[in-house]
């Protein structure tokens, strides 16, 4: 995968050989868009949090949702490429309290 | 104590939580659900969490707020699923030796959960409902 473009070629068919299997959650604004909040996808070695993210939520005109990144529950700015069985979490601005 | 409760809070558990014989101050704050924003009335809430990390994130705030204010013990509980209008979506419990270091514990808690903890909380109104994001949140950069 080309690191200066992170938005082609991130997901792979199923069965293609040479996919990093990563578990995706999603949440809030995040889970309804997809219709999911759980599932497991297989990404192009060398993808990033940052990379999927951009390729699973386009910008549709109204400005990207600034996300934060969550691999296997620790906080990370999401440069660094998933790797197998990794649990990735899209954070999306929080509203707790 | 930390939790996540889908259903009323009990507040005089938490209270109960925190208080000890070298607390001069116990307080509690209690975030209540609010009937309006921008003059649109609510009709109730709806509240979302990542639960292991919300635990976590918690749980580093009370790390944080005992070495901040020595002697200070914090019982936080917030909801998750739906809450109806005046019910309490977040209640922290706080004792510390004297109430000044209660005031600002009980401010810090509720400052840097509403930054930092992975909870989402959405509006529903009469026509529609929308996620609802805090101007504390910290902010990504995906």
């Amino acid at each position: 995968m080309r690191e200066t473009d992170p938005v082609d070629g991130v997901l792979l068919p199923a069965g293609e050989a040479g996919g990093v299997p990563i578990r995706l959650l999603l949440f809030a604004g995040l889970r309804e868009r997809r219709g999911t909040g759980e599932e497991w996808l297989l990404v192009r070695p060398g993808t990033t949090p940052r990379a999927l993210y951009a390729q699973l939520f386009p910008d549709r005109g109204e400005g990207r949702i600034p996300v934060l990144f969550a691999v296997d529950q620790q906080w990370t700015d999401g440069a660094a490429p998933l790797r197998e069985g990794q649990e990735l979490a899209l954070i999306p601005p929080l509203g707790g309290g | 104590m930390l939790r996540l409760v889908d259903g009323p809070i009990d507040v005089r558990e938490l209270e109960r939580a925190v208080a000890h014989p070298g607390a001069g101050a116990v307080l509690c704050f209690q975030g209540t659900t609010r009937d309006s924003f921008e003059g649109k009335g609510v009709l109730h809430l709806e509240y979302e969490a990542f639960a292991p990390m919300a635990l976590a994130e918690l749980e580093r705030i009370a790390a944080e707020a005992r070495a901040r204010f020595p002697g200070s013990r914090l019982a936080v509980a917030h909801r998750v699923g739906r809450v109806e209008v005046g019910e309490a979506s977040v209640v922290i419990a706080v004792s510390a030796p004297h109430r000044d270091e209660a005031y600002q514990a009980s401010r810090f808690a509720i400052d840097a959960l509403k930054a930092r903890v992975p909870i989402w909380k959405k509006e529903w109104y009469a026509d529609g409902s929308q996620w609802k994001a805090n101007a504390e949140s910290r902010g990504g950069d995906g």
